[in-house]
């Protein structure tokens, strides 16, 4: 069953000419794992934020969870957005709350009981490997482990998408690994992940489906895909 | 809850300066907007039911009454009193004649002077039975005052206007001076309110875009700006009635009243009224502009 379908998706932004995509089309089922590939400037953030309705597409639909955003009101985007998680590369953490205050975060702002809070934080953290630092402040964490911090933010809602934005982007090899085998982890309990990234040696190594951008243009749709083509 | 409230205080105290300038502005605005209120209460008071539906008022004779056409110690007699309303009805001039007794004369004056100690040395007796007479053009008053006045069993004939249009020319002056300096700094505060907003949602913004993106409603995001707006605002409006009330009762009740006691003053009710009108005030002109500029500001 699909949960992200683009159709003939187009998105300029006001005041520019170039199409930041064009006529993308694309289909992504449940508990599948993407990746979004493409150089700098193709189109894969775009892609991302239209999946948020962060902006609308200015021709053609995109329908995420069997509603087309672009006709969602205002009011019922929050609904939406509980349902679809998202990384991004620089972590945006909260400075002056700890680790289990940022995770806590998002469900105490969409208004869970303090029982779930209670459980869902730790249990969070624990998966994402960080169940002996809740009490830390971001600042007193590694990048690696601050990305955790915001995976687990992400997550602890338990969407059934979660969107990550060059989740790789700020860290070295050997720890993008570790944050990989988080992403694999949450994907295998059933998540649907969409990746954007440029980091070759992870899509490479982990042989998911790829779709490739270029220039605002689906180039390539491809099954257990590499970053290039080979 | 918790995190709005809790927001809220931080709030509050994160824009301390700027929370302070907006409730001192809100403070003197409300004040004045207040005072223009009571003014306008106790021009109202002074006109009474009659000011501004007639022009003259033609007092009968008692038997204390001396002047005019009265005999001394002689009420106006029913034969005298119809030709009086047989002259006001033949006038072209009059437009309408309302007649009152002492009783209804005595009944108006209680409510009028509810609060003055004058009311307990009178009684009915003390009054006189009245005709309130509306002109078709009130320039042309003269011509009625002279030929009523020389008629049997009349007093006096008042023109009550003539006598009191200049002072409340001059009160009504001064309140739209007050209504207008509290507009004017209403104002200021509103966009006061627009900039803490603003400042508020850019230091807030990384905050702000997770709670966006996680899925926070609008009026979770908004609700601790809005929560901070209104408790600046209510606070102007509490020291702005307190303000009032220190005016009621230092400046009237104990300086204005026993000075000029033959006259009806504003009461602790009409100040009520005009608290109840500041504290509206105080709400829509904090939500005006928190709305506005969270609306601009916390876009979804």
């Amino acid at each position: 069953m699909p949960v992200i379908t683009f159709e003939h998706v187009t998105k300029t932004y006001p005041g520019q000419k170039r199409p930041a995509l064009h006529d993308v089309s694309a289909t992504i089922d449940d508990g599948e794992f993407v990746f979004l590939v493409g150089p700098s400037g193709s189109g894969k953030s775009t892609f991302l934020r239209l999946v948020l309705r962060e902006y609308r597409a200015t021709e053609g639909s995109v329908v995420v969870n069997g509603r087309d955003v672009g006709k969602l009101r205002n009011w019922r985007i929050p609904k939406l957005r509980r349902n679809v998680g998202i990384v991004f590369q620089d972590f945006r953490l909260l400075p002056g709350k700890t680790v289990s205050e940022n995770v806590a975060f998002t469900l105490q702002v969409i208004g869970r009981p303090s029982r779930d809070i209670r459980t869902l934080v730790p249990e969070t953290l624990e998966l994402v490997g960080l169940a002996d630092k809740g009490d830390r402040l971001p600042e007193e964490l590694s990048g690696g482990e601050q990305q955790r911090v915001a995976i687990a933010r992400a997550f602890v809602n338990r969407p059934g998408i979660l969107l990550a934005d060059e989740p790789t982007g700020n860290l070295d090899p050997v720890t993008s690994v570790g944050i990989m085998k988080v992403f694999d982890r949450i994907h295998r309990d059933g998540t649907t992940v969409l990746m954007a990234t440029h980091d070759a040696t992870i899509v490479d190594q982990m042989r998911r489906r790829v779709l490739e951008l270029h220039s605002g243009e689906l180039v390539r749709d491809q099954a257990q895909g590499v970053y290039g083509y080979q | 809850m918790r995190h709005t409230l809790k927001e809220t205080a931080s709030g509050l105290r994160r824009n301390a300066s700027m929370n302070v300038a907006i409730l001192v502005t809100m403070w003197v605005s409300l004040t004045l907007f207040g005072l223009g209120t009571l003014v306008a209460q106790q021009v109202d008071l002074i006109k009474g039911r009659w000011y501004d539906k007639i022009e003259l008022t033609a007092y009968l004779c008692t038997a204390d009454t001396t002047g005019g056409t009265c005999t001394p110690g002689q009420a106006t007699t029913d034969a005298e009193r119809h030709a009086i309303e047989a002259e006001l009805a033949s006038n072209p001039l009059v437009a309408a004649t309302y007649y009152q007794s002492q009783d209804e004369v005595f009944e108006e004056f209680k409510v009028t002077y509810a609060d003055s100690p004058i009311l307990s040395t009178l009684k009915a007796t003390d009054m006189q039975d009245l005709y309130r007479i509306k002109l078709k053009n009130p320039e042309e008053y003269q011509d009625v005052v002279s030929s009523l006045s020389v008629m049997p069993g009349v007093q006096s004939v008042q023109d009550l206007k003539a006598l009191l249009d200049p002072m409340f020319e001059w009160l009504n002056w001064g309140r739209w001076m007050a209504v207008g300096a509290s507009g004017l700094l209403l104002l200021a505060a509103a966009l006061q309110i627009g900039n803490a907003i603003r400042v508020a949602a850019f230091t807030r913004r990384r905050e702000i875009g997770i709670m966006r993106l996680v899925g926070a409603s609008r009026t979770y995001i908004m609700l601790p700006s809005l929560l901070e707006s209104l408790t600046v605002a209510l606070s102007g409006a509490v020291l702005a009635c307190a303000t009032l009330a220190a005016i009621q009762r230092f400046a009237i009740i104990e300086k204005a009243k026993p000075a000029l006691q033959g006259f009806a003053w504003i009461g602790w009710h009409n100040v009520a009224i005009s608290m109840v009108g500041v504290v509206a005030v105080a709400i829509v002109l904090s939500m005006i502009p928190t709305l506005v500029a969270t609306r601009r500001f916390l876009k979804v």
